[in-house]
């Protein structure tokens, strides 16, 4: 009778969800209609006030933030401000696809080089990260087995793991995208074991019942019913994963929006270090609400249920 | 007489809790024929979802045996099949669907894709569903879950029906239209049914016998009742009829004098 609650906590758990089914649900016998509201135009004034205290609010965070940027900069002669570091992006902008060989190269394919690593890895940890977390999931035996390397594994900082990657790929380039795979691999392993335990008893009494083969139990219970946590596995490895390549692209060096910033920081560009900082959150921020809107798609009214 | 398809012998049924052992069934002997419609009634916490679940399969008995058909059930299986008191339609799949996956599970070793939709379709007439079988569970009211789900069930063409209050979650008038459903249902497939419930009315319209349990923990069989109303039953008609009223008193004289609750 619980109704569906996803939430997540500091860590990237999720607690389990219940999915409503035993509610007594709406009666089969028609229900007259609620009454219209009276007094349309006193509601509409409620949302008008409600979206212009958001716009309101949204305006003075931002502006917070410029003037408190503004404040900075002008005690701090080194930083540049508000004022100029919008003209360099004007110009940063106007050609962010210029080429002039690998170490010169415009913004834009920084951005998408870091988000092509970020992808393939990304791709690469869900082909292990996923499967792995069924298996843990659904197994006592591997539950156990894995509690404790995942315990002891997942609070180390990716970048402990870059050594090791160079040591065995030889190569920079391999070492990045191996310490990508390792950050996002475990919010994947978490999410989905997560999911598989809480799917109801239900749909499992119904599986027991029908005696149906492991393969249709995973495919036709299993995985839609587990597919939002893998969604939200997925949204927090992602997102994880664009905190890391930063860090790994300043280390290890190539194309990539993190080399990109210790590049200008060499050159002393410090207003496209900041332009590379709003870059970055708003490419993050594009990519968590792609991927909750593909998470609310895939919520078929289960969970709303 | 024809062997049982069910024979509970003796069976009993204990959990291990954090505070020890609890016994919520002991000494149960019940047998139950083919065509037969069986009540299990009685205060909640009886035990009476937990002697259904061993019929199931669902839990296994902790003392004696349950029989289907001279073997033991070791286990859940689609020949006892399941309606669930939530229905447990699978959200992600459409009545057809979800039907389907039974039909498919049952029957696809013998018969054709056509032959399994057409079974599906049949299945979904008979409890006056087939408008909706395109249709998520999400967009469609409690008592059509339940229709699905008791479509689910019947599809599998199983030796014994198991409901576990299919319609306890329903509304009076949603609930009334189920049963002269389920009824007609019977009529035309004179399937097996076992069905948990606690309306007095519901058992005694529905039921062959009505087994009442005594209350937990450790409870057994009380008394059996055989209700001897000819089929097809009526609901106006034996509302005005002594014997459905003396059936009905004696289930819940036994419910509210010989098993009076203690004062919770």
């Amino acid at each position: 009778m619980t109704s569906m609650s996803m939430s997540m906590t500091a860590d990237g758990h999720v607690a389990p969800h219940a999915v409503a089914e035993a509610a007594p649900a709406a009666p089969a016998v028609a229900q007259t209609p609620e009454p219209a509201p009276a007094e349309p135009a006193g509601r509409r004034g409620e949302v008008m006030r409600g979206f212009m205290l958001r716009v309101v609010a949204a305006a003075a965070g931002i502006g917070g933030l410029l003037a408190v940027w503004l404040a900075v900069s002008t005690h701090v002669p080194e930083l540049p401000g508000p004022g100029v570091t919008w003209q360099a992006a004007l110009e940063l902008f106007a050609d962010p696809f210029y080429n002039n060989g690998p170490n010169d190269m415009g913004i834009g394919w920084n951005v998408l080089y870091s988000l092509k690593r970020v992808g393939i890895d990304f791709g690469l940890a869900a082909a292990v990260g996923i499967p792995l977390g069924f298996i843990i999931g659904r197994f006592r035996f591997f539950n156990i087995a894995a509690e404790p390397v995942v315990s002891l594994l997942r609070p180390v900082s990716p970048l402990a793991w870059l050594p090791i990657g160079l040591l065995v790929f030889k190569d920079a380039d391999m070492a990045a995208m191996w310490v990508i795979f390792i950050c996002s691999i475990w919010p994947m392993i978490i999410n989905t074991a997560a999911g598989v335990r809480a799917v109801p008893q239900d749909y499992m009494n119904v599986a027991r019942v029908l005696a149906l083969s492991e393969w249709k139990v995973v495919t036709k219970i299993l995985f839609p019913a587990v597919l939002p946590h893998i969604l939200t596995g997925v949204r927090l490895a992602v997102g994880t994963a664009w905190l890391v390549i930063v860090a790994a692209e300043m280390l290890t060096g190539g194309i990539g929006i993190g080399f990109w910033v210790w590049d200008e920081w060499n050159n002393l560009k410090v207003e496209h270090i900041i332009i590379a900082i709003f870059l970055i959150g708003v490419v993050g921020l594009a990519l968590e609400y792609a991927l909750l809107w593909i998470a609310r798609r895939a919520s078929h009214g289960a969970t709303i249920n | 007489m024809n062997a049982p398809i069910v024979k509970i012998e003796q069976a009993g049924m204990a959990f291990d809790t954090n505070k020890g052992r609890f016994v919520a069934l002991r000494d149960i002997d019940l047998n139950i024929h083919k065509g037969e419609f069986v009540s299990l009634i009685g205060h909640s916490g009886c035990g009476k979802s937990t002697l259904l679940n061993l019929i199931a399969g669902l839990n296994l008995p902790t003392a004696g045996v349950c029989l289907c058909n001279g073997r033991e059930i070791a286990g859940p299986g689609p020949e006892r099949a399941v309606v669930f008191q939530n229905h447990s339609l699978l959200p992600w799949m459409t009545c057809f669907e979800n039907v389907y996956l039974a039909v498919e599970r049952v029957f696809a070793a013998k018969e054709s894709r056509s032959e399994l939709r057409a079974r599906t379709r049949a299945a979904l007439e008979m409890v006056h569903m087939d408008h909706a079988m395109n249709k998520y569970p999400h967009e469609i009211s409690g008592g059509m879950k339940q229709r699905v789900g008791i479509a689910r069930a019947f599809s599998m063409e199983p030796q014994v029906l198991l409901m576990d209050e299919p319609f306890g979650a329903l509304d009076a008038l949603t609930r009334a239209s189920l049963q002269d459903e389920l009824m007609g249902v019977m009529a035309k497939t004179g399937a097996t049914v076992v069905m948990v419930t606690h309306d007095v009315d519901e058992a005694v319209l529905l039921s062959d016998r009505v087994v009442m349990m005594t209350n937990g923990p450790a409870a057994t069989i009380g008394e059996i009742l055989e209700v001897r109303l000819d089929k097809p039953r009526d609901r106006l008609k034996l509302a005005h009829d002594s014997r459905f009223a003396a059936y009905r008193a004696a289930i819940l004289e036994f419910l509210y004098q010989k098993q009076m609750k203690k004062a919770a």
